[in-house]
C-alpha cells in the first residue's frame, strides 16, 4: 500500500519534472494602455498553441515611472516570478545588469530591425532587450473643424495656437462649452519630458544633455519654448492638463472635447474605435515646430522585451520575447493597435498600409524623432528626468519664469554631472 | 479618574513610600506574562527592527539598490558632508542642506497638523452626534465607517477621478450649484493639490478619529450629565466642562495615533499628486530616492530621519501632553 503510493508519487514527480523542462510557466509584466493587454493576450495564445508552454501576464499601471520603480525592485531581489519584461525605450542602460544578454539569440533578426533602435537597447556591448514597437507621436487633429473653419493643417506652433484658439471660441459660442483647443501630457512624469523635449528641441533649443554629455538646456529658445506653451495653459489647453497622462489626454479627446492632441499612436486605432465621438472626424500629421524653417520634433518612444536573468526557463522565455518581437506580431500589432513597427519592411507592407494608413505616414515622423537623453547620463536618467520635468512643470504652472528654472536646472544638472554621468 | 485597566499594577500599599509587594503568585503571573509576550517580540523584531536596523546602516553607506552587498560606510556623508573650495569657499551637501527635503519636511508637517487639526474638530462632531439615542443609530454608526474601510490606495484612485478638472463628478457639481464659474484643475494647480490631499484624507480618516472619540464618550458616566441638567448648566458649558476635560486622555491618544499615521502619509500623495512639489512628503522622497533615482542610501538617510523626527515628536507629545496609554490621567 505505502509501496504503491510512493511509486505513484514518484511517477507524478516525474511527470512534473518532465512537464517543467517541455512545457514551461512564463510570466510576462506589461503596463500597456488601451486594449494593449487585450492584444497582447491574444497573441499569446498563438505562442502558447506553437510552444506548448503556458503565459501568464502581470498587469502593471501604465504610468511609465511606476512600473520602473516596481521592476528594480523585483530585479534588485532577485525575483524569479516573472520571465519576461515589458521595457520602456530609456530603461537599457540602467536595467542592463539584470537582463540577459540577447545578441546571439537574436542575431538573425537584428539586422531586419531599425538600427538605430537595436542601439538604443544595447547598453556595454549587450543587446538588453528585443524591440517590440516603436513610438513617435505627432499632432492629432479634428478633420472636420479644421474644414468647417477652412484652416489647414497647422505647420507651427503659432499657427496651431491661433488656429485651435479661433475653433475653440467659435465653437464655445455656438455651444460646444466643453471644447479645448490642444491637450497633451503635462502631468510632472516622464511623460513631460517628453513632450517638453519635442517643444525645446524644435524651438532649436537643443535636448537636454547632448549626446556628448555637455547640458545644453539653459538656453534663450528653450526658454521661449517653455514660454510659449505657458501660454496655452487657461487658454487653449484646460489648466488641468498639468495633472493628465496619455490616457486623460485621450479621455478629453475621444469624447470630442478637443480640436487637437498630442499623443503616441495607440490613440488613433482607439479614436476609430466603435464607442468614440471622434470615429473618421480626425487625421494626424508631424507635430508643428516654432517657424516653417525649423525642423519639427517627436521624442523616440517604444517598447521591448527583456529577458530577467532570475528566469527559472530563460530559454522559453528568450523565445518568447522573440516571439513577441517578431515580423509576425509586429505586423498584428501595427493592424490592430497602430503600434508602429520596429521592422523595416513592414512599413511598406500592403496590408499595413490598408489597415492603418497612417503608418507608412509615420515614417515621416519617425525621421525626426529625438532620443531622450537616456544614453549619456547612464544610471542618472531618471533623475536629470525629474528634474527636467520639475523645472517645466514649475514654469507652466507659473512657479518662476523659464528662464529662471532653466537656469536653476542647469546649476541642478551640473551638480549632478559632478565629474561626469 | 478611575482606572478600568486590567493589565497588572502595583498599588502603594501604605500612607509612606510605596512599597512594592510582590508575592509568589504575582511573580509566576509575570513570568508568565512574559512567555507569552515572546512571539509577539520576536515578530516585531523580524519585521520592524531588522528593516529598521538595516535601513540606519545603509543610510551610513554608498548602497545603490542594484549593488547592495558591496555596499561601503562612507560615514555621515549622506546626511552633511562639505567641501572646502581652494578659493576657501565651503560647499555643503547631503540630507542637511538639500531644499527638496527641507521641503518635503515642511509639506509633511503641514499636512499632518492640518489634516488631524481638521480630523479632531470634526471627529469629535460626529461622535456626538452618535453618542446621542436616536433611532438607527447602530447603522449610522456602521455607515460612516465605510470611508475607513476602503484601501486608500482605492479610495485615491476614486478621488482623483471625482476631482479630474474635465470628467470629474465634483467640478460637475460645483458647477451646477453656482459656486465656481469654471472648472478646477484641483490636483494639477499648485494652488489647490494640498487641499486636494486634504479633502481626501479628512474623509478618510474622520471616521476613525470619530470611533476613538466617541469609545472615549462612553466612559463618561450619564450621572455626571444628569446632574449638570438639573443644575441648570447650559450644554455647551457642560460640553467645555465635563465632556471635554473627561474625554481628554482618549483624545489625546487618538489625536498620536494619528499625527504619527499622518506623519508616514505615503499611499494617497502617491496616488493623487505623486510629483507635485506642493505635497511630496518625506516618505514620497524617500522612495523616490530608494528607487527611482538610485540613491539607496540617500533615500535610506531620509527614512532614517524620518523615523527620528516621529520618535522625536512622540516623545515630546507624551511628555508635553501628560498622555497615558491605559486611560488615566498622569
Amino acid at each position: 500500500m505505502l509501496h504503491s503510493a510512493l511509486r505513484a508519487g514518484l511517477f507524478a514527480g516525474a511527470v512534473f519534472c518532465a512537464s517543467v523542462t517541455m512545457a514551461a510557466q512564463l510570466a510576462i509584466v506589461s503596463g500597456d494602455s488601451g486594449n494593449g493587454l487585450a492584444f497582447l493576450q491574444s497573441q499569446l495564445k498563438d505562442f502558447e498553441a506553437k510552444t506548448g508552454n503556458t503565459v501568464k501576464i502581470v498587469p502593471m499601471p501604465p504610468s511609465t515611472s511606476d512600473q520602473f520603480g516596481q521592476y528594480r525592485l523585483w530585479l534588485a531581489a532577485g525575483n524569479a516570478d516573472i520571465d519576461v519584461y515589458m521595457t520602456d525605450v530609456i530603461w537599457a542602460p540602467q536595467l542592463s545588469d539584470q537582463f540577459l544578454d540577447l545578441t546571439a539569440a537574436a542575431k538573425d533578426v537584428v539586422k531586419d530591425h531599425f538600427p538605430s533602435i537595436i542601439e538604443s537597447q544595447t547598453a556595454n556591448g549587450k543587446l538588453v532587450a528585443i524591440p517590440g514597437f516603436t513610438d513617435a507621436p505627432a499632432l492629432f487633429y479634428r478633420k472636420d473643424l479644421l474644414e468647417k473653419y477652412g484652416k489647414p493643417v497647422p505647420k507651427t506652433w503659432d499657427e496651431m495656437a491661433a488656429t485651435a484658439k479661433e475653433i475653440q471660441d467659435k465653437e464655445r459660442a455656438a455651444g460646444a462649452k466643453d471644447l479645448w483647443g490642444l491637450v497633451f501630457q503635462g502631468n510632472a512624469y516622464e511623460g513631460l519630458t517628453c513632450n517638453a523635449l519635442e517643444w525645446v528641441k524644435s524651438f532649436g533649443g537643443g535636448q537636454i544633455v547632448e549626446a556628448n554629455g555637455d547640458i545644453s538646456i539653459n538656453n534663450e529658445k528653450a526658454a521661449k519654448a517653455l514660454e510659449t506653451v505657458k501660454g496655452w495653459v487657461g487658454t487653449i489647453s484646460p489648466p488641468g492638463v498639468l495633472a493628465y497622462q496619455e490616457e486623460e489626454a485621450r479621455g478629453v479627446w475621444q469624447t470630442g472635447n478637443a480640436v487637437f492632441m498630442r499623443n503616441w499612436p495607440y490613440a488613433y486605432a482607439l479614436g476609430n474605435g466603435a464607442d468614440s465621438a471622434v470615429k473618421g472626424k480626425f487625421g494626424v500629421s508631424p507635430l508643428p515646430a516654432a517657424t516653417t524653417s525649423d525642423k519639427p520634433a517627436a521624442t523616440l518612444g517604444g517598447w521591448n522585451f527583456a529577458v530577467s536573468k532570475y528566469s527559472k526557463n530563460p530559454e522559453e522565455a528568450i523565445k518568447l520575447a522573440l516571439f513577441l518581437g517578431s515580423k509576425e506580431v509586429q505586423k498584428n500589432r501595427a493592424i490592430n493597435q497602430t503600434n508602429l513597427p520596429t521592422i523595416v519592411s513592414l512599413y511598406d507592407d500592403p496590408d499595413v498600409a490598408k489597415a492603418a494608413p497612417i503608418i507608412p505616414q509615420w515614417k515621416d515622423v519617425f525621421m525626426n524623432a529625438v532620443p531622450r537623453p537616456s544614453a549619456p547620463t547612464k544610471v542618472k536618467y531618471n533623475e536629470v528626468s525629474s528634474l527636467f520635468w520639475s523645472a517645466v512643470h514649475d514654469t507652466l504652472s507659473g512657479n518662476g519664469t523659464a528662464a529662471d528654472n532653466l537656469e536653476i536646472l542647469e546649476a541642478k544638472l551640473t551638480e549632478l554631472k559632478g565629474s561626469g554621468w | 479618574m478611575a482606572s478600568t485597566h486590567s493589565t497588572i499594577r502595583i498599588m502603594p500599599t501604605g500612607p509612606g513610600h510605596p512599597k512594592r509587594v510582590r508575592s509568589e503568585l504575582m511573580r509566576q503571573r509575570l513570568r508568565a506574562a512574559g512567555w507569552f509576550l515572546v512571539p509577539m517580540l520576536v515578530a516585531l523584531a523580524i519585521v520592524a527592527g531588522w528593516p529598521l536596523l538595516r535601513t540606519i546602516y545603509f543610510s551610513f553607506t554608498n548602497a545603490s539598490l542594484t549593488n547592495l552587498d558591496g555596499a561601503e560606510l562612507v560615514g555621515f556623508k549622506n546626511y552633511l558632508s562639505w567641501t572646502v573650495l581652494k578659493s576657501g569657499r565651503v560647499i555643503w551637501s547631503g540630507l542637511l542642506s538639500d531644499p527638496a527635503w527641507w521641503n518635503a519636511v515642511w509639506n509633511t508637517v503641514r499636512f499632518a497638523v492640518l489634516s488631524v487639526a481638521l480630523e479632531t474638530i470634526l471627529g469629535t462632531v460626529v461622535a456626538l452626534v452618535l453618542n446621542a439615542e436616536f433611532k438607527g443609530r447602530g447603522l449610522v454608526r456602521a455607515a460612516i465607517l465605510i470611508p475607513w474601510a476602503i484601501p486608500t490606495i482605492v479610495s485615491a484612485r476614486m478621488w482623483s477621478w471625482m476631482l479630474n478638472d474635465q470628467f470629474g463628478i465634483i467640478n460637475d457639481m460645483l458647477m451646477m450649484l453656482g459656486l465656481i464659474d469654471h472648472k478646477i484643475a484641483w490636483t494639477a494647480s499648485s494652488d489647490t493639490a494640498m487641499i486636494a490631499v486634504l479633502i481626501v484624507d479628512v474623509w478618510k480618516t474622520t471616521p476613525f478619529m470619530a470611533l476613538l472619540i466617541l469609545a472615549g464618550l462612553q466612559m463618561i458616566p450619564r450621572d455626571i450629565y444628569e446632574a449638570a441638567a438639573i443644575d441648570g448648566v447650559h450644554p455647551v458649558r457642560t460640553f467645555w466642562r465635563v465632556t471635554l476635560p473627561l474625554v481628554r486622555p482618549a483624545l489625546m491618544v487618538a489625536v498620536i495615533f494619528r499625527l504619527l499615521d499622518a506623519m508616514r502619509i505615503f499611499d494617497l500623495i502617491y496616488v493623487l499628486t505623486p510629483n507635485s512639489a506642493q505635497t511630496k512628503t518625506i516618505s514620497v522622497l524617500a522612495r523616490e530616492n530608494l528607487i527611482d533615482f538610485d540613491k539607496f542610501a540617500y533615500g535610506s538617510a531620509q527614512s532614517t530621519m524620518l523615523f527620528l523626527i516621529i520618535a522625536l515628536m512622540t516623545i515630546l507629545y507624551i511628555w508635553l501632553g501628560k498622555v497615558r496609554f491605559d486611560g488615566g490621567d498622569r
